[in-house]
């Protein structure tokens, strides 16, 4: 059983029918990439996977479990966490809480033990304080653990979005577009760093990119996407070549 | 060795516990003393009845806006109906001690249970709102009750209630806003607060790291509902009369207009902007004659200018805290002519 299946899945607005027939393998460790020129649905494919769109039809099953159509929260929960393409952190907060915010869902303290601030409620805050600081350092942004949000750099922004959905402790990982707007140097940094957090964490990690030379140098397996469809599977070698994919970036004619 | 380390962390964590609790206990002692400050100052008759009853009213508006801040300030929701809670802790408190003879305590959980009550019903429709939408609805919901209440012969309709006892005492009312900033203050710096903060940052970020944002929203609508519940207790024993008008649409601009004064998302920025915004009108009463006819139009300029020089209000999200005075005062000692002139120098 594969760690994520999705099955026929589309959606349509209104008219449009944005994400059509997809079908979708995913299992444990592993890392995929998803591409495909602008507008072709990606990003509509992932905000379907975590909850943020309800599919027209089609099944989303994590582990067996069917999940479509649930609220972004509850797929959380079931160990499904993303980044967004348009940075969103919690600008107004530090660092720190936004790395720890990720760990409410597993709070055990209710509501009225955190008003009145019970011993055990204490230790659980210093616990997450330490796991999130723990999260920072591998990400180095331990020392900036008490700036706000909006006042880090760009790449860092980027690297402490990662972060945060590192910390709600997923079993897949969907990155959009990581290296966006990140110079060379960042995205070889990058590289390595998708690499070693799937094999730190042991999680699958799915990847929506436009920098060719970051999919096919760490993806394992590759899903084409245009216009809401799946045009080509396959290993990045196999993608290169693929007639179907060469005619969807570059038109008719470049195939030949 | 392991056993060791784990023995190490349990007296960290012990001691973490009893640095806390310590500070708690430190808390609680300064609020006692500054109690007992004021009442001697009352006693040496230092502090006339008049001051006296000015701090009280501030002291029951803090509660009011405290709760509100919780809602607009931490949470981002933009409610403006919450005079509406008010006049429903006034009501529900008012009603128990003059019709039922209940004790004044019971009464006053009895407006805030009911407070609660009806935010909660009213919270889990409107809640899905946003913005704009959200604060024509609450809006509405405040007339709805002025109306409804207008109109129960029961509840004194129009005339409104009079000769209510006079039950709040300065007591009720500082140890009962001091209660209120310590249970926000707790709640915010929880994880249940991070996640509070976290649907005024960015609902969608939010809801992808796990956060039910609806469930979050409510509480917070209803926890600043009770407040001002409470709020509206206090004022209706502090008062003696009520009427649907108290608390109209523009008693709940006055309590937002205390918040973002005050700084939206700072506790005790809302404490100050209470105080002066009360303050305020009373005190430049002592302008003399012909100044004090314009008193009110001073203190809107005063307002108009502050959202122009600082939108954030006047703390923006900080707290005044032990280490910010040293800050401060260490800011102050620092400066110096010959400190700007050697930055602009830099600058150049």
């Amino acid at each position: 059983m594969s760690l994520l299946s999705v099955k026929n899945l589309t959606i349509t607005f209104g008219g449009l029918t944005a994400v059509s027939d997809v079908n979708m393998e995913i299992g444990d460790h592993q890392l995929i990439g998803l591409i495909g020129p602008n507008g072709a649905g990606k990003t509509t494919l992932f905000n379907m996977l975590t909850g943020v769109y309800k599919p027209t039809h089609g099944k989303i099953e994590v582990n067996g479990e069917r999940i479509d159509g649930t609220k972004p929260y509850d797929i959380t929960s079931k160990r499904i966490s993303r980044t967004f393409q348009n940075i969103r952190l919690f600008q107004e907060l530090t660092v720190l809480e936004n790395v720890m915010i990720s760990f409410n869902f597993q709070s055990k303290a209710s509501l009225f033990e955190s008003i009145i601030h019970t011993p055990a409620q204490i230790l659980e805050e210093e616990k997450m304080k330490q796991e999130a600081l723990d999260i920072l350092k591998i990400f180095s942004l331990d020392d900036k653990a008490e700036e706000l949000a909006k006042n880090l750099p760009y790449g860092q922004q980027r690297r402490l979005e990662i972060a945060r959905a590192l910390a709600a402790k997923p079993k897949l990982l969907l990155l959009d577009e990581p290296a966006a707007g990140m110079n060379p140097q960042e995205t070889i940094e990058l590289t390595d760093l998708i690499r070693w957090i799937k094999d730190e964490f042991k999680i699958s990690i799915l990847l929506i990119e436009h920098d060719m030379k970051l999919v096919m140098n760490v993806c394992e397996y590759i899903y084409v996407l245009s216009f809401g469809q799946i045009i080509a599977k396959g290993l990045p070698k196999e993608i290169q070549k693929s007639p179907q994919v060469i005619e969807a970036y570059l038109g008719k004619g470049a195939a030949k | 060795m392991q056993t060791k380390i784990n023995d190490n962390a349990k007296n960290i964590n012990i001691n973490l516990v009893k640095t806390i609790y310590t500070q708690y206990a430190l808390t609680l002692i300064v609020l006692a003393i500054a109690y007992g400050l004021l009442m001697l100052l009352v006693y040496q008759g230092i502090i006339d009845n008049y001051i006296l009853r000015l701090m009280k009213e501030i002291g029951i508006f803090v509660i009011a806006a405290l709760g509100l801040n919780l809602i607009l300030g931490f949470t981002g929701q933009f409610t403006m109906g919450h005079a509406a809670f008010m006049s429903i802790g006034a009501y529900g408190s008012a009603i128990m001690t003059k019709n039922f003879n209940m004790p004044f305590p019971i009464a006053l959980i009895v407006g805030v249970v009911l407070a609660a009550i009806l935010s909660a019903i009213i919270g889990y429709p409107i809640l899905r709102l946003k913005g704009d939408y959200l604060a024509i609805c609450t809006l509405g919901f405040g007339e709805i009750v002025k109306v409804v209440i207008q109109n129960v012969d029961y509840l004194g309709g129009a005339r409104g209630i009079s000769a209510i006892p006079t039950k709040t005492s300065f007591a009720i009312v500082f140890f009962g806003a001091a209660l209120c900033f310590a249970i926000l203050k707790n709640l915010i710096n929880s994880s249940k607060g991070r996640a509070i903060m976290s649907v005024r940052e960015d609902e969608i970020a939010a809801e992808a790291m796990g956060i039910n944002t609806t469930k979050y929203k409510m509480i917070s609508f209803i926890i600043g509902s009770s407040m001002a519940g409470l709020a509206g207790g206090l004022y209706a024993h502090f008062n003696t009369f009520i009427d649907p008008a108290s608390f109209n649409f523009a008693k709940s601009t006055e309590l937002i207009t205390y918040v973002v004064l005050g700084g939206m998302g700072s506790l005790s920025g809302t404490v100050l902007g209470t105080a002066i915004l009360i303050y305020l009108p009373e005190g430049l009463r002592g302008l003399g004659t012909v100044m004090k006819d314009y008193r009110m139009l001073i203190y809107a300029i005063m307002l108009v200018l502050m959202m122009i020089f600082r939108p954030q209000g006047i703390l923006g999200k900080r707290e005044i805290s032990i280490v910010s005075i040293k800050r401060f005062i260490k800011g102050i000692r620092n400066f110096s002519f010959k400190n700007i002139l050697k930055r602009k120098k830099v600058g150049e």
